[in-house]
């Protein structure tokens, strides 16, 4: 039986995700109509693109520290990581298979030719807005985004949508950034983590690879090293950030890893919720998608971290897609504070993934929650680990896993009671829904537990998608495919209620789409 | 308005294929009523199946057409679209789908598939609420997942509840009656009335002449080893409950 030892973790996201309604309609529209069969983000751009040197080695990393204008210690620290890499092995414990990656077939570094960082939005080229647009993330909604701020109070009253604050990275920059001045106001530090290693270097030298060492495991070495771009957010303390904050990956350039990395930091006290969405798109090739998310909850701090993945799948045959390697670790470093991540998976053709939390400071709490969705040939191998360091720590786990086609869906879990963390408590239900009879569903939870007093509460499920069911729903009049999604929402409904709303909206038609053919 | 005739149907897969109609012929005009009773196991619950068009029932002879269309060939949300709606002998519980969105969700499907416009949500809760109260359904009930911890006369009531709200034109009832108790029933039996009207056909099956006290058909027929043995006036229904299928169906051979 594999397992996932102590250090191995992964994680990533992605997807189209629609932030505000009103021009979004419109480009939402636009997304449909270059829908290509059902993944409406399977578009490509043409736009001119700067290069690494193909591959991966010492120059290679240079080049992209020299890019990035880098600090000399970053470089160190990025090439110590690749001398690291090379005397590491890829896991092979997950329940997944795929042909081996050569890894210098890839780019590691590919950037809008046109510059790196734009001074202001009018200079990012318009063909990356228009893809912004495609996919309905409205980058220059109106002046709202371009950080005119009165504009962005009238029109958000004026919907009574909340507001969302956007950093979008486009390959392996990021191109813009939003609300960045309102954002200050409230002290609240939202940039590229690029321009924060620039601007605030004592911050990201503080707590860059604190949650998720160098050494933690082969992907996320390999992200240390070659690391593109990603966000970085640093709520000072007792702040409660004013809106929500998220991240838009999309993998455009041919042939070319992404690996972004994400370091968010809530001091004592402090809240934010952030949102983080990709897509790709359709490529015969597969794309390396290896990110690194760390979180930083300090004193009291809660940190909400909410993504919806909907990378390229591959087609049925099993042909393309993104390989989804990603290492997402949340650090409960203060007494009382809160790490939540939530999660739905749609896309990707391998999904290795599995966002954590360290209940370090007593009394802290950490939750997961879970949809994934496989179809087609897709796999997923996906969970979380909940590591109890503190006393009282509570930890929630609801992991909803939904297989279709000839697929294979793997919740792997591990809870961990550390001997100082009494009276620790988890939660944990795994339910599987079978969509057909050629799909997989796996539970794999792990507990290791030095407590008498722990409690631990485990609940799982496996459940076919029910002839019963569905043809009730059909009677009352549903459409066969409605009638799945239908019952579908309503197995995931626990876990879309964690979602912000508007993200939630977003990902129930994701569900529909990514289930699309799967009965009948 | 439902005409049945000389209907043939198998349950099952394949090899397994099990003969449960057999040659049944049925008419019921718009504006009437019609019962069917019968003995466990008669086909009864398959007929309804069958006419909604449930997978794993397949017809093999003879029609069936609502208003002149053939509905057989239809998908059952066409069937539906079209105003066939049945009360489920055991209606199904659906986890996580509250009662008002699978309603409602149900309710602009069927528009759609007839080229009508959506409902407006105030005009549909509106209806919901009237409805409701007709049937002394409480109305944090119908946020509910649909059926889930219902009690088996709740469940009946919602079938009920769903029936009012989607306004068919053909109605069937399958053994709506089992598992409530005299109030509930006659709750029930005043919200099957007030669908009654000139353009709407019903068909109530039941083991029970109690139902029938209350929804008075205009015809009863006697289902017996997937045919109609015998029909006649509400009288037939009096006597089966006194003489039992075998008195009353041992003259009909
Ligand atoms: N899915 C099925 N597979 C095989 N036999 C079935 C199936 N459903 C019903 N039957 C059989 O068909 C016959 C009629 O059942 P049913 O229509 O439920 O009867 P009723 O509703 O009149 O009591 C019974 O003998 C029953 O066992
Ligand atoms: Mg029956």
């Amino acid at each position: 039986m594999d397992c996932c030892g102590g250090t191995d973790e992964h994680e990533d996201d992605c997807t189209e995700v629609t932030v505000k309604e009103g021009i979004d309609a419109k480009t939402v529209e636009a997304a449909k109509a270059l829908e290509s069969e059902n993944y409406s983000a399977g578009f490509s751009t043409e736009i001119e693109t700067e290069y690494s040197p193909k591959g991966l080695s010492e120059d290679t990393i240079r080049f992209i520290s020299a890019k990035k204008e880098e600090p000399e210690w970053l470089l160190e620290w990025r090439l110590a990581a690749y001398r690291r890499w090379l005397t590491m092995e890829e896991p092979t414990w997950a329940k997944v298979r795929y042909d081996p990656i050569d890894y210098q077939e890839y780019y590691y570094y590919a950037a809008p030719k046109s510059g790196a960082k734009y001074e202001s939005i009018d200079d990012v080229p318009k063909e990356i807005l228009e893809t912004y647009e495609k996919l309905g993330i409205p980058l220059r909604e109106a002046e709202v985004l371009l950080g005119v701020e009165g504009a962005a109070e009238t029109a958000a009253t004026a919907r009574e949508a909340p507001r969302v604050a956007v950093d979008a990275v486009f390959d392996s920059v990021s191109v813009a950034t939003t609300f960045r001045k309102e954002l200050e106001k409230a002290g609240v530090i939202f940039m590229s983590i690029s321009e924060a290693v620039r601007e605030y270097p004592e911050l990201v030298k503080k707590y860059l690879g604190t949650v998720v060492p160098q050494s933690d495991n082969y992907f996320a070495t390999l992200n240390s090293a070659v690391f593109s771009d990603g966000t970085f957010v640093y709520v000072p303390k007792g702040v409660r950030c004013p809106m929500e904050l998220s991240t838009y990956f999309r993998m455009n350039a041919e042939n070319t890893g992404q690996f972004e990395r994400t370091l968010i930091v809530c001091d004592e006290g402090a809240y934010v919720s952030y949102l983080e969405g990709c897509t790709a798109p359709m490529r015969d090739e597969n794309q390396l998608h290896a990110a690194v998310v760390e979180l930083v909850a300090l004193d009291d701090a809660e940190i909400k971290y909410s993504t919806v993945q909907n990378w390229w799948p591959g087609d049925e045959d099993g042909k393309g897609g993104i390989y989804n390697f990603v290492t997402k670790r949340g650090d409960c470093r203060g007494p009382r504070s809160k790490i939540s991540w939530t999660q739905v998976e749609t896309g990707s053709a391998v999904t290795w993934k599995y966002p954590s939390c360290i209940l370090r400071g007593d009394d802290s709490v950490g939750e997961f929650y879970s949809i994934a969705v496989t179809n087609g040939r897709q796999q997923a191998d996906t969970g979380t680990k909940m590591i109890h360091l503190g006393k009282r720590t509570k930890s929630r786990i609801i992991s909803k896993g939904i297989s279709a086609g000839k697929s294979d869906n793997t919740y792997r879990g591990l809870v961990s009671i550390n001997k100082r963390a009494e009276k620790a408590r988890n939660f944990t239900q795994c339910d599987s829904l079978l969509i057909g009879g050629r799909c997989g569903a796996h539970t794999v939870p792990y507990v290791e537990n030095r407590r008498a007093d722990a409690q631990l509460e485990h609940e799982a499920t496996t459940t076919k998608l029910s002839e019963d069911q569905l043809f009730y729903a059909r009677q009352r009049g549903l459409g066969e495919e409605q009638a799945v999604a239908l019952l579908v929402n309503g197995f995931v409904r626990e876990v879309l209620q964690e979602l912000p709303m508007e993200f939630a909206v977003e990902a129930q038609k994701l569900l529909e789409v990514s289930l699309e053919g799967s009965v009948g | 308005m439902l005409k049945i005739e000389n209907l043939t149907a198998t349950v099952g897969e394949a090899e397994e294929a099990k003969q449960i109609i057999n040659g049944l012929t049925l008419e019921v005009p718009a504006g009437e009523v019609h019962a069917i009773m019968g003995p466990n196991g008669a086909g009864k619950s398959t007929l309804s199946y069958v006419l909604t068009g449930r997978s794993g029932y397949e017809v093999t002879g003879g029609s069936a057409t609502l208003n002149g269309d053939d509905i057989l060939e239809m998908d059952p949300e066409e069937r539906a679209a079209k105003g066939m709606f049945l009360s489920f002998q055991y209606p199904v519980e659906i986890p996580g789908v509250p009662v008002m969105t699978f309603v409602r969700t149900a309710m602009n499907s069927q528009r759609k598939l007839r080229g009508e416009d959506e409902i407006s949500a105030p005009d549909f809760i509106k209806k919901s609420r009237e409805i409701a109260k007709q049937l002394k359904l409480d109305a944090e009930m119908l946020k509910r997942p649909v059926n889930v911890g219902f009690s088996g006369g709740e469940k009946k009531r919602l079938e009920i509840y769903q029936m009012m709200m989607l306004e068919p034109r053909f109605l069937i009832l399958d053994e709506t009656d089992s598992g409530l108790d005299i109030d509930a029933l006659k709750t029930v039996a005043e919200g099957v009335n007030a669908m009654r009207s000139p353009e709407r056909g019903m068909l109530v099956i039941t083991h029970y002449q109690r139902l029938l006290d209350y929804i008075k058909p205009d015809k009863v027929h006697v289902l017996a080893a997937g045919r109609i043995v015998k029909t006649g006036g509400p009288d037939l229904a009096h006597r089966l409950e006194a003489e039992g299928y075998d008195g009353v169906l041992g003259e009909a051979v």
